[in-house]
């Protein structure tokens, strides 16, 4: 029983002695009788587990998610990407996975060499000269740099493309309404209109404009206009970008971002329905006594000896309480660790490898999905990355549980978060989508517009050639 | 390059420094479609012209290099942490068992309801339990971490008073001794601060609360056992107050390992609170995170709760979007899961009865260490405490001035353990803060003591031995102030784009 608990009875009574109280009630009364009488657990079972019992439950559980049997088209802020065995092996070793917050460095300079090389790989992604040691997530890492930028502007408009993450969007409403104070606007940068004008009468008000790099369906933002209205009004430039895009496309610092956020998930963390995660926030030095959230920074110890230690904590709550930066008083360590170890195994050719290669499935598929009848871009026009919205002619409801029949998880249907996304899905293709699995996506999309299309629509082809060509 | 040479000033080189062009620790998939040239798939001003700098090593020198980093740490696993208010103790290695299933690891967050079913009813039965544990009617899971669970609790509470029209409630009391996260949360809900200062006894002074206490106050927020361990005996009368001004009672969970099966933060009076499952059930530290903070309320703050929760209609569970009341979502997709699964087996491996002498355990070891070095030591309160403790420097300093806490607690590394918490609470000058928790053998504890008085003693004798600590960690005495004045942030200094 309780086999996590070392103490005999015998031993109990020993310390019980030592303390000089006959009972461990007595070390309870100050608790108020009546809080005491009225304990009693209803709900939780009365006897513990044993672990095998406890390692079967698990199991059984995990088995009622029959998602993960089916192959995962899915995307949209969080990607099925392969993690080398050697990530898991190192973040599961105890001296990194059960060490605390590295605040005594002589003790933990393990865990901060390990950010301070993080920091330095997020820096050269991003383009930035210093990022933090991560915060819970990306939509808490736009929401803080939305913050940074009222802080160091000193002004409460915050403009957000509509193509951002629409969790990320929610967030930062969710801080904001609890700030008060603070006006959050949307805009579409396909259709910017008065909002990135910099006469606009609210425009010198603008303490930041956001916008997700590739979008939340994939696309390529123009950051041109964004740029320019920054500069004009003096607010900051706010990128959110996936981090394996980083491998091929252009750092957001070399397009003039101020900050740049995102989650760090697909470097080697798991899906895990939904986290943890991590979120990155780089920026630019003359920002930093601006940044939230832990640093590490190079130093000596009294010997000379080059070492590493939590540096500028004065910005933190536990030194600065209500006038910290933020009240976020943890990081993602572990995820951290994982990235770190991801983007050193990968290195700067896997990362770019990665990267065009998800680029390259994404468009196969899209490519073939597109030669079916009726198969539209739901941008046409914008460039994507390794994420595609197409729209269908046929709703997507039948159409994903089509799939889902055929061992498909088919993609998100977009217009549960954009009302003008009518049969859209959402599908992203990483290095797990195997070819194989794109022709028989393809293939089962085909069959069912085969049977359901609307009446007018042509039918699509017995076999699609450029799938057999490529695959 | 290798392990660093003997005499070599640097512990461990920096990955970048073991990198070397061509090299790669992975085998990747090849693309398998047809390649399209690039510039036909993405505009060129889109493409990145400079490679980042990430490091190019093998796996055996990449693997080499994070295990020569871990043995650079200290962790729960190796030696003990009598850490107060931040609660290390054992990982039931059980737990880790979630990693290892597919099932759980490879789940999106997008997957459809009907099929995520055992990860939706890892995520009810967990809010099912912690409403018992806590006694409240409602909880989400949605926090990362405690302090994202603080900040939800006032922001339902300022999100109630918007709702009913009371609009003139700026103010949140919080103790000098309360986390620093309390006061930072309040304030990111726009609230002004309102600190009490706390009795000789360390607890709620009740006049000076009656006095901060008015129509504009929307809560006040406390730790209970309080931030020095004790049980705040008026807690009833407190929280009885605070109401009868029309506040909400805000409870910070850190402590809850302290009281679980013996009383519930609800009967006390708390309409909301938050809970750090690191602290009281086990999640990993990690070095720092990931953390979950679960938030449980009362039926009149319950509306207000993040979407989505977590709610089962007899034959299926699902996610209920349908909250027209709520604050709004807090975290992308529905939080920490794998801290949540993890802390449902822990819950799950102790039962009713074992959790309630989970906390029987660690009030025992806490006041059995207090017992066993309040000799050599000041003890701060005496008095019964809960989980932990408070020293200090007294005894030591008429020694030699300088003998400050910092000092004493970097000598404890050469003995093998992690310091206490120390500075913390604010309100004790020099505190040592002191908590063993319940996964601490006798044994443990007796040689903690023995090392402890041996400091005592050497604070005595030759005092030079514990300023200049530690002498025996990998590094000595760090200077953090030149890491403050020149921040060196960043291996390259400055960014490839």
């Amino acid at each position: 029983m309780y086999n996590f608990l070392p103490h005999t009875e015998a031993e109990r009574q020993l310390m019980l002695a030592k303390i000089g109280v006959k009972s461990i009630d007595a070390l309870f009364s100050d608790i108020p009788a009546a809080l005491r009488q009225n304990m009693q657990y209803s709900v939780l079972p009365q006897q513990g587990l044993t672990e095998a019992e406890l390692q079967a439950e698990l199991q059984a559980l995990a088995r009622q998610n029959k998602g993960t049997e089916l192959t995962c088209f899915l995307g949209g802020g969080a990607y099925n990407r392969f993690i080398p065995m050697a990530v898991n092996t190192i973040a599961s070793r105890s001296e990194f996975y059960t060490a605390y917050t590295p605040y005594q460095p002589e003790i933990a300079q393990g865990t901060l060499q390990v950010t301070y090389e993080f920091q330095t790989m997020i820096c050269e992604l991003t383009g930035m000269d210093v990022a933090n040691a991560s915060v819970y997530d990306g939509a808490s890492a736009v929401t803080e740099a939305a913050f940074m930028a009222m802080r160091t502007t000193r002004r409460h408009r915050i403009l957000i493309a509509n193509s951002v993450h629409p969790d990320y969007r929610k967030v930062l409403q969710t801080y904001a309404n609890g700030l008060g104070e603070v006006t959050v606007e949307t805009f579409d940068p396909l259709k910017p209109g008065e909002a990135l004008n910099p006469n606009h009468p609210q425009a010198q008000k603008t303490a930041c404009v956001i916008v997700q790099v590739p979008n939340y369906w994939g696309g390529l933002e123009e950051t041109q206009s964004i740029r320019q209205f920054c500069q004009a009004t003096g607010a900051l430039f706010i990128v959110s970008a996936e981090p394996v895009s980083l491998g091929l496309l252009k750092a957001p610092g070399s397009y003039g971002a101020d900050i740049v956020t995102g989650d760090i998930q697909p470097l080697g963390n798991h899906l895990s329905f939904g986290g943890p995660y991590g979120g990155y926030i780089a920026t630019q030095n003359k920002y930093v006594r601006q940044l939230p959230g832990r640093l590490v920074g190079k130093t000596v110890d009294r010997h000379g000896k080059q070492c590493y230690t939590l540096t500028l904590q004065t910005r933190e709550q536990h030194i600065r309480r209500e006038k910290a930066t933020s009240n976020i008083c943890t990081n993602q360590a572990l995820n951290v660790l994982k990235a770190t170890v991801y983007l050193t195994l990968v290195g700067p050719n896997g990362l770019k490898h990665l990267a065009n290669l998800s680029l390259q499935r994404t468009h196969a598929l899209a490519s073939a999905l597109r030669k079916l009848p009726g198969v539209n871009l739901y941008k046409p026009g914008q460039a994507f990355f390794s994420e595609v919205a197409l729209r269908f002619p046929v709703p997507v409801a039948p159409l994903l549980q089509h799939l889902e029949q055929e061992g498909i998880l088919g993609g998100i249907a977009l217009e549960r978060f954009y009302p003008d996304a009518k049969n859209c899905l959402l599908i992203a293709c990483t290095e797990m989508t195997s070819p194989s699995e794109i022709e028989r996506y393809v293939e089962a999309v085909r069959k069912f517009l085969k049977l359901n299309a609307p009446p007018g629509t042509p039918q699509p082809p017995e076999i699609l050639q450029q799938m057999e060509a490529t695959c | 390059m290798n392990a660093p040479l003997l005499n070599t000033p640097v512990l461990e080189p920096s990955i970048f420094e073991l990198s070397h062009a061509g090299a790669q620790g992975v085998s990747l998939s090849a693309i398998g479609v047809d390649e399209t040239p690039l510039e036909s798939l993405i505009p060129p001003e889109f493409l990145r012209e400079t490679a980042p700098r990430l490091p190019e090593i093998s796996q055996m020198d990449a693997v080499r290099h994070f295990l020569r980093l871990s043995q650079l740490n200290h962790c729960i696993d190796k030696e003990f942490y009598p850490l107060g208010s931040c609660t290390m103790k054992y990982n039931p290695k059980v737990c880790d068992y979630y990693g290892m299933l597919d099932g759980l690891t490879r789940l999106h967050p997008m997957t459809p309801g009907h099929l995520s079913q055992g990860a939706l009813k890892i995520i009810y039965t967990l809010q099912q339990y912690l409403a018992d544990i806590t006694g409240f009617d409602a909880v989400s899971l949605q926090q990362a971490a405690g302090a994202q669970g603080e900040l939800v609790g006032i922001m339902m509470i300022k999100a109630h008073f918007a709702h009913i029209g009371d609009t003139q409630r700026t103010e949140v009391i919080v103790p000098d001794s309360a986390h620093g996260t309390n006061p930072a949360s309040a304030a990111m809900c726009g609230y002004k601060i309102v600190e009490i200062k706390s009795g000789a006894n360390g607890l709620v002074d009740l006049d000076r609360l009656k006095a901060a206490l008015s129509e504009k106050t929307a809560a006040v927020m406390l730790t209970n056992p309080s931030t020095v361990g004790l049980f705040e005996k008026d807690i009833l009368e407190i929280t009885r107050l605070v109401h009868e001004v029309g506040a909400f009672m805000y409870y910070d969970g850190a402590n809850l390992n302290a009281v679980m099966g013996q009383a519930k933060p609800a009967q006390m009076g708390f309409d909301v609170m938050h809970i750090n499952t690191h602290k009281t059930f086990a999640t990993p530290h990690g070095g720092g995170g990931p953390g979950c903070g679960p938030v449980a309320v009362t039926k009149t703050l319950a509306p207000y709760l993040p979407a989505p929760i977590a709610d089962f209609d007899g034959q299926q569970y699902f996610l209920n979007e349908d909250r027209p009341l709520s604050v709004g979502k807090v975290k992308a997709f529905y939080g920490n899961f794998e801290m949540m699964a993890r802390a449902l087996t822990y819950i799950q491996a102790y039962g009713s009865q074992g959790l309630s002498q989970v906390s029987q355990d660690a009030v025992l070891n806490a006041n059995y260490l207090k017992a066993c070095l309040q000799e050599d030591y000041q003890v701060a309160f005496d008095q019964v405490c809960k989980h932990e403790f408070i020293l200090t420097n007294a005894k030591q300093k008429v020694h030699d001035s300088h003998l400050n806490t910092m000092a004493i607690v970097k000598r404890l590394m050469d003995y093998g353990y992690h310091p206490p918490t120390v500075y913390f609470p604010l309100i004790v000058p020099e505190a040592m803060m002191i908590e063993p928790t319940e996964t601490e053998s006798k044994a443990t504890l007796d040689h903690f003591v023995a090392a402890m008085k041996a400091i005592a003693e050497e604070c005595r004798t030759q005092p030079e031995l514990v300023l200049n600590a530690p002498h025996t960690t990998p590094v000595s005495k760090v200077d953090e102030v030149a890491a403050a004045r020149n921040p060196n942030l960043n291996y390259f200094g400055q960014s490839a784009s």
